[in-house]
């Protein structure tokens, strides 16, 4: 059998979904499945699947009560293994990678929670470490000097330049 | 309990934490102003999933922390293991909010930093591996806030945060992530109680996105006219914005609380004096208290204090007794275990002892 997908290689996996009662056998080889992400469905958070499975492992596919289609949830956080189902149960994530694991799920969330989804208050870095905020700083500032100076504005190119000098010279 | 007046005084001295002293901004009605802020580790699962090993870790980080903490403040910063403190002790940490109730059960791996006048202590493996939290007297809260920061970025030195540049820090709890922050003021509004008004002006603090609850009790009840107030939202706004928009919402309540005490001085003067002096009477006499009448009791001598009305007491001597009367210091102070009953008899004596000292001191 052909893989599905590219219709080239041999099929070796072979995923079968039951969908209101409907069964949808997909097969594919492993180029293919490690592409769309059938290879790792357990592991990888972020993957991206072809429409024919699309939400796979969505609850509302699986168990349906509209035929919209859902976006995925993935299974499990790959660095605690904490659940999308153990977070609704348990009302807390369990570790600073389920904030990306579950993104498309919380951000909705943060949304009803605090009217808002980004950050802006402190920030860790610039507070911690003042070297880095002043490397970012030169670094800018030599994208400037380079702008400066394609258009020819030496007047400016040349303050930019003794910024540089004086905030390298200060770390 | 049975000695002088001096070793009393020298228990409470040894007992008060720096916003137990009714010192501070507007501290006829503000009892304090607490900024509270969450951090967690990178890669570490959040306490309530993370294994014992990895529990310990954190506490050892924080540990080490510490010590780099006390050496670049050049201040008293004690590292405590919960499991090596007796549970009342614990209790009593709680009883002076150093500590939530949650912190003291399972305490394997559980820890405490107290800064030496206890206006700072961080709760290590709660909720969050680490709870910074600032408790000051009065309306404080920038003050408090500003300390926190500060104390946030010298452990931000050695412990490794788990901080995204979208979400902010990363919290167990979604409802804590941004800032982490948790900002609240304590006050008490006996006026607003003894008008039927204190539902009235909770409902419309609630619409400005802040959370009152009465600070003892559960539900609804707040007992001794003592209500929490504090932030629900904690991602989309900088620290400084919530802790101003709390403190002019608190300017709000201040207002309304004056505005009703007025009131009653004006319209119903004798009965309002009839009842703080009755109240005044029973604590100073009573031989039997539970909390619940001490608590009511001791907010209405409170008001009796603001209002002019009593005049050998200070405020800060019905502060200290609010933490004082609870189960946990009051075993403390007699030494040993007592049972409910028990805890009555000793309650009024400790109360009627601390009003006499206080008389006798402004004679």
């Amino acid at each position: 059998m052909l893989c599905q997908s590219c219709g080239k290689r041999e099929a070796v996996v072979h995923i079968s979904q039951v969908e209101n009662g409907k069964k949808t056998e997909t097969h594919l080889c492993t180029v293919c499945a490690e592409e769309n992400g059938a290879m790792n469905l357990f592991q990888v958070p972020n993957f991206t699947f072809h429409n024919l499975l699309a939400g796979f492992f969505d609850p509302e596919t699986m168990f349906p009560s509209s035929g919209r289609v859902t976006t995925k949830v993935p299974v499990r956080c790959p660095n605690c293994g904490l659940s999308f189902s153990d977070f609704r149960r348990l009302g807390h994530l369990g570790c600073n990678e389920c904030y990306e694991t579950f993104d498309n799920q919380i951000e909705p969330m943060l949304r009803r929670l605090h009217g808002s989804t980004e950050h802006v208050g402190k920030k860790l870095n610039a507070n911690v470490d003042p070297k880095a905020d002043k490397h970012l700083t030169i670094k800018k500032l030599e994208e400037e000097l380079q702008q400066a100076v394609s258009q020819e504005a030496y007047e400016k190119a040349a303050q930019i330049r003794d910024q540089i000098r004086e905030l390298k010279n200060e770390l | 309990m049975e000695g002088t007046g001096v070793s009393l005084k020298d228990i409470i001295r040894k007992t008060l934490s720096e916003w137990m002293r009714g010192t501070g901004p507007e501290n006829d009605i503000v009892i304090g102003s607490r900024v509270r802020l969450a951090r967690n580790i990178v890669g570490i699962p959040f306490p309530a999933v993370a294994s014992d090993d990895q529990l310990k870790f954190v506490a050892n980080q924080v540990e080490q922390a510490t010590k780099g903490v006390a050496e670049f403040l050049k201040e008293k910063y004690d590292f405590i293991r919960l499991n090596e403190v007796p549970p009342l002790d614990r209790q009593l940490m709680v009883e002076k909010h150093l500590i939530s109730p949650q912190h003291t059960e399972n305490v394997k791996n559980k820890a405490v930093v107290l800064r030496g006048d206890e206006a700072v202590s961080l709760m290590v493996n709660e909720e969050d591996h680490v709870r910074i939290q600032v408790l000051f007297p009065g309306l404080q809260l920038l003050e408090a806030w500003q300390l926190a920061d500060k104390v946030d970025e010298v452990y931000a030195k050695s412990l490794n945060y788990a901080f995204s540049p979208k979400r902010g820090f990363l919290t167990s709890c979604p409802t804590n992530v941004g800032t982490g922050m948790r900002a609240s003021i304590m006050f008490h509004l006996p006026a607003l109680g003894m008008m039927g008004q204190t539902n009235k002006v909770i409902g419309t603090v609630s619409q400005f996105g802040l959370t009152v609850r009465g600070l003892y009790g559960e539900g609804t009840e707040a007992l001794g006219n003592i209500y929490q107030m504090s932030n629900q939202v904690t991602l989309g706004r900088s620290e400084e914005e919530i802790v101003h928009h709390l403190a002019n919402v608190t300017q709000q309540v201040l207002t309304q609380e004056r505005q009703a005490r007025q009131h009653l001085l004006n319209h119903r003067q004798l009965k309002v004096e009839d009842r703080i002096w009755r109240s005044y009477g029973l604590l100073a006499n009573a031989r039997l208290m539970d909390s619940i009448e001490a608590m009511k009791l001791i907010s209405d001598v409170r008001l009796g204090i603001d209002l002019g009305i009593v005049k050998n007491l200070e405020n800060r001597i019905l502060q200290e007794l609010l933490v004082m009367i609870r189960p946990a210091h009051l075993q403390k102070l007699v030494g040993r275990e007592l049972d409910p009953n028990e805890r009555d008899i000793h309650r009024s004596e400790l109360i009627r002892e601390r009003i006499k000292l206080a008389s006798n001191e402004n004679k």
